[in-house]
């Protein structure tokens, strides 16, 4: 694994909101192909950690390096997502948004592209809903569309934030089947995440952050029980009045 | 001076109409108005379709305010003269509806709150100059554009403007969808977003200073918003609801022209309450959650 060219390094950084750090001082390396669980208590980090990547948060400090991906390489999944549900769209039509790499604001859904979203369709178990407007699915079925507008989007880096919130076990086997996938077609996954067995039985690698990195590795080794303490007493609290930070950095090698 | 309702449309308004002032009731039917208020059947309802969807539906009202001070500083220096007032309109509505937008998207205020900010004090402004410069009658004048009767240069623009506006709303018609349906998402994909956003608010703009010469600025708001907000009703898609919308603010145009005519009432809303009537029918039988049907015993299905 070493070998592999990274296609993610964190140069110290540092992501937060104001001049309060969520999370600071991160350095190391995501490697080509890799499937990374991130973990951590609430208020971790993690999800910062992935907006700072797909460029929705300018870093406070330090530097990220995504290795020439640009936006069109980044496929990601937010936690808090901003969709309005009750938007009058059928569901083939929101999987097909996952094609605007092709077809951009002009081009037409040629028969290809509509293969595609069927077959994405038919991937997460949906072809039978392709009509339905999004507003009738199930929370579990809205999360499958997702995951199929992903799927389309064909990209070599795949961030998921939490993406089995409020998902039953037969849909998360199934999501995390489609992840596997993912992992063997050689793409970069990481996926903010919080079942623990989860994450020991499908990532072979994992960060635990708590507001800064705690252990970053080989899943076995970084979710010891010690890491885990130490990661859940590290203080979630937002201090008005926190001094200036001045830390020196402090290496992760993946 | 009381000018004669022509059903043949061969009467052209004239310099007399333009320096009387004759009263709101005596606004006749004629050829380019009819004209006007069918180009704005076409072209403005699209638009309040999305501005539905996106929740955005009293921003119209507010836009409607909001050109004001610019259609009062038109007429002040250029008296009753369309086009100088539709300017005005114009880079007024234009100038709040982007400060706006920049403002919610560049700090922690959303974008209804820094609508409501900027077309308050748009509002002001345009009531202080119209006090200031004009009297109460001009005001009138100014807010429900009545007075103005439209000649072919006006309906030419209402025409352009109609036809620039729908070629506009057919290329940026995806990533508005992805917009209103999910902007993080059009955002993480494209730089599209704020582009797209800023344009559909100058259609929006637009559309109101069209729709202010034909039916009076706070007229226009209606037929943007009411065929729109009726259209839900009937349709389960975006295509859909706006060929409802369109379909339902043409009828309606034909039959307030028709009843203004016959009647003798104002023309602006005479359309607007045929919107307001199919509105409230729609409400009534519409087959996507009209309220008879829900009142009708009807066992569920199977599945």
């Amino acid at each position: 694994m070493k070998a592999t060219a990274p296609t993610l390094g964190f140069h110290n950084l540092t992501l937060g909101y104001g001049r309060h750090p969520a999370v600071h001082h991160i350095t190391g390396e995501v490697a080509r192909g890799e499937l990374l669980a991130i973990v951590g208590p609430n208020g971790a980090g993690k999800s910062t950690l992935l907006k700072g990547i797909v460029g929705e948060l300018k870093p406070l400090s330090g530097r990220l390096d995504l290795d020439g991906l640009t936006k069109r390489d980044i496929a990601y999944l937010p936690q808090v997502i901003e969709i309005d549900r009750s938007f009058p769209i059928s569901v083939f039509d929101c999987v097909a948004m996952g094609l605007w790499r092709q077809i951009g604001a002009l081009r037409g859904l040629d028969a290809r592209g509509r293969d595609h979203v069927i077959g994405a369709l038919g991937t997460v178990g949906l072809i039978e809903l392709a009509d339905r407007p999004v507003g009738t699915l199930s929370g579990g079925q809205f999360q499958r569309v997702l995951f199929a507008r992903l799927l389309l989007q064909d990209a070599k880096l795949i961030l998921l934030d939490e993406p089995f919130r409020a998902v039953d076990t037969k849909t998360v086997a199934d999501l995390i089947r489609l992840i596997e996938r993912w992992h063997r077609e050689g793409r970069t996954v990481l996926a903010a995440l919080h079942d623990m067995e989860q994450v020991r039985t499908h990532f072979p690698r994992t960060l635990l952050l708590a507001r800064e990195v705690v252990a970053w590795g080989e899943t076995r080794a970084v979710l010891t029980p010690a890491n885990l303490a130490k990661s859940r007493e590290i203080t979630e609290a937002f201090d008005a009045h926190a001094p200036v930070c001045e830390r020196e950095e402090t290496r992760w090698s993946a | 001076m009381r000018t004669r309702p022509c059903a043949s449309g061969k009467r052209r308004a004239g310099p007399h109409d333009r320096q009387s002032r004759p009263a709101l009731h005596r606004i006749r039917l004629h050829a380019p108005g009819a004209g006007g208020s069918l180009a704005i059947s076409l072209t403005a309802p699209p638009i309040g379709v999305f501005l539905v969807l996106r929740r955005m539906s009293l921003m119209g009202d507010a836009m409607g305010h909001a050109i004001l001070p610019g259609a009062a500083i038109g007429y002040l220096l250029a008296g009753l003269s369309l086009f100088a007032m539709s300017l005005g309109g114009f880079a007024a509505g234009l100038a709040v509806a982007l400060a706006a937008g920049l403002v919610a998207r560049s700090t922690v205020i959303r974008e209804d709150a820094s609508l409501a900010g900027f077309y308050l004090l748009s509002l002001a402004l345009g009531v202080m100059l119209v006090s200031v410069r004009g009297s109460s009658v001009d005001l009138l004048h100014v807010l429900f554009g009545t007075v103005l009767a439209l000649d072919d240069g006006a309906l030419l623009l209402i025409a352009s403007i109609a036809t620039v506006s729908m070629m506009t709303l057919a290329v940026i018609y995806r990533p508005l969808v992805m917009e209103c349906f999910d902007p993080q998402f059009l955002r993480s994909v494209s730089p599209l977003s704020s582009p797209t956003h800023l344009i559909f608010l100058v259609l929006v703009v637009l559309n109101l200073v069209a729709g202010f010469q034909a039916l009076g600025t706070l007229m226009a708001v209606g037929i943007m918003l009411l065929p729109a907000v009726a259209a839900r009703f009937w349709a389960e898609d975006v295509g859909g609801m706006i060929g409802v919308a369109i379909a339902s603010a043409f009828a309606s145009s034909v039959v307030g022209l028709l009843v203004s005519y016959y009647v003798n009432v104002p023309t602006g809303p005479a359309v607007i309450l045929a919107c307001g009537a199919f509105y409230l029918l729609s409400m009534l039988v519409g087959v996507r959650g009209g309220v008879l049907w829900g009142l009708m015993p009807r066992r569920h299905l199977e599945a």
